[in-house]
């Protein structure tokens, strides 16, 4: 794809990936969120942010199939930022609108109530990710080390993924879906380094 | 279209006795009321031609000094925010699905430790004492609250008129479990049917109310139609929907949720803002239907009915037996 199509389709990708907040929002306003509106922003907020999770880990994969699919590498930066965005509104859905911004009830929850833990946790490891996105990050820590640090983001989507098992109740499998795709997504990544791994090797041998 | 599997009920079948008195102005009455009835009905179905599952036959029902007169929550509300599991975990599913539940033939079956036992007609339980309107307060686990037009009598009655012997200690209800009628009876993990129980005296408590209806109609079917257990003072899972058996027993009975999570859901599950859920605190709740910020308020123990039915646990701990 040609540089400038790219860069006129990141343009429009990024007012997209607004539109689930734009909706929101609308629905705030007009009092359309449905009878429990702060369910409703709390799982609309969580929804995205997993889906922006998701999205962000599927480009590696999807890249890897084919080389006219290099492009495909400019959005991720982006994805990654919106996953974040979306999950620190679904923290705030949680600090206002649950918590009233009651630090005590806060600590108790993160302390006796396992999903809000691990939810907890998976939006800390993704704060040094969103610090670290830009270019001028890379170029600090070096590539070899900033690869590393953004590999917590296999865990940022495990956590984010258990979060979701824990909060439905025993016995509802609504998480089956998202827990198959990261599990594709991350079984992509091992396959691909034992696959390429076989190749290097196997290169000088046959030279 | 309206898919209408279950022939209507004459109105005269299920008029109460003090109205039924009074018989030449209930004539005229329902002559009027059939008519409008009617007219709604085509008008709806012109107006909203995608179903949803609701019953709507009109119930004659007279008042009750148990009710509260707290604002009530819209029928709209109250139809599309269901837990059903077995017509799925979304809360908007059930008003979807639930127009594959068959309401009639319906029979419900006294079993256990009681002399009547027999499988009671629908019709015949709707008619067999005079349908009072109830509305009581409603609240979820889930920390969700409603107030709900219920209408139904004492279930105390319908345990009277089954004659339990003395060693029933505790009732149990069974509710219908058909994959043919319920789409989600088998990607839900829970031992199905979905049963539920009362000690004896929580059964035999004037404000256990034996559901047939809400808002002067009989219930939709993500309701819990045809008939249901409304238990006011205690978490909503603990009212069980769609009931086709009522077993008295001695012991105290297996109940879905206390059986699918023993650490998360106790046999008595009385409203309580002091003990938490594992992932709900219960010292507030969200009122359905209430603007995005002003939702919440405080809980009240056992839901605010605490001088009626506080004395049924007076000497037990309510943190252990929650």
């Amino acid at each position: 794809m040609p540089a400038r199509a790219v860069t006129i389709l990141k343009v429009v990708v990024w007012f997209a990936c607004l539109m689930p907040l734009a909706l929101i929002v609308c629905q705030a306003v007009t009092n359309t969120l449905g009878p429990d509106p702060t369910a409703a922003i709390t799982h609309a907020t969580g929804f995205w942010a997993l889906r922006f999770l998701l999205l962000t880990l599927a480009v590696t994969p999807l890249r890897r199939l084919s080389k006219s699919l290099a492009w495909l590498i400019r959005f991720r930066k982006m994805f990654g930022n919106y996953a974040f965005f979306y999950a620190s509104l679904h923290l705030l859905t949680y600090i206002w609108l649950y918590s009233a911004f009651s630090v005590p009830t806060m600590l108790a929850d993160i302390e006796k109530r396992r999903f809000i833990t691990v939810g907890f946790a998976a939006w800390l490891l993704m704060l040094p990710l969103a610090l670290t996105s830009a270019a001028w990050a890379i170029r600090k820590l070096g590539g070899k080390r900033w690869q590393l640090l953004h590999r917590l983001i296999y865990v940022c989507g495990i956590l984010a993924v258990i979060h979701y098992w824990w909060i439905v109740k025993p016995g509802d499998r609504s998480p089956m879906n998202v827990t198959i795709i990261l599990a594709v997504l991350l079984l992509a990544r091992v396959i691909w380094s034992v696959w390429h791994a076989r190749k290097h090797t196997s290169v000088p041998a046959a030279a | 279209m309206l898919v209408r599997t279950d022939k209507p009920i004459p109105s005269s079948e299920i008029t109460p006795e003090s109205a039924y008195l009074n018989r030449r102005k209930f004539l005229a009455g329902a002559a009027a009321l059939g008519a409008t009835a009617a007219t709604a009905r085509v008008i709806g179905q012109l107006v909203e031609p995608a179903t949803h599952a609701l019953a709507n036959i009109k119930l004659q029902i007279i008042k009750s000094p148990y009710s509260t007169s707290e604002a009530q929550t819209s029928l709209q509300n109250i139809t599309h925010y269901n837990n059903f599991y077995e017509f799925g975990t979304d809360k908007t599913d059930p008003a979807r699905t639930a127009v594959s539940l068959k309401i009639r033939p319906w029979t419900v079956t006294s079993e256990g430790l009681c002399k009547n036992q027999k499988a009671w007609d629908i019709d015949t339980l709707l008619k067999y004492r005079p349908q009072e309107e109830r509305v009581y307060r409603f609240r979820c686990v889930e920390g969700w609250s409603m107030v709900i037009p219920w209408a139904g009598y004492s279930l105390s009655e319908f345990i009277k008129a089954c004659d339990p012997l003395p060693s029933a200690k505790y009732v149990q209800f069974l509710s219908l479990a058909d994959p043919k009628q319920m789409p989600y009876l088998h990607s839900v993990h829970m031992n199905w049917p979905y049963s539920e129980g009362l000690r004896m005296d929580e059964a035999m408590h004037p404000l256990t109310l034996l559901t047939f209806g809400l808002y002067g109609q009989t219930l939709p079917n993500q309701d819990g139609a045809p008939v249901r257990v409304i238990v006011p003072w205690k978490y909503g899972f603990k009212s069980g929907k769609s009931i086709v058996k009522i077993r008295f027993v001695a012991q105290e009975p297996p109940t879905a949720w206390d059986t699918q999570a023993p650490n998360e859901y106790g046999f008595y599950s009385n409203v309580n803002p002091n003990v938490d859920h594992p992932r709900w605190s219960q010292k507030t709740e969200r009122v359905i239907g209430a603007p995005l910020f002003h939702q919440t308020k405080a809980t009240q123990i056992f839901n605010g009915y605490g001088d009626q039915v506080a004395h049924l646990y007076s000497g037990m701990d309510l943190k252990k037996y929650y």
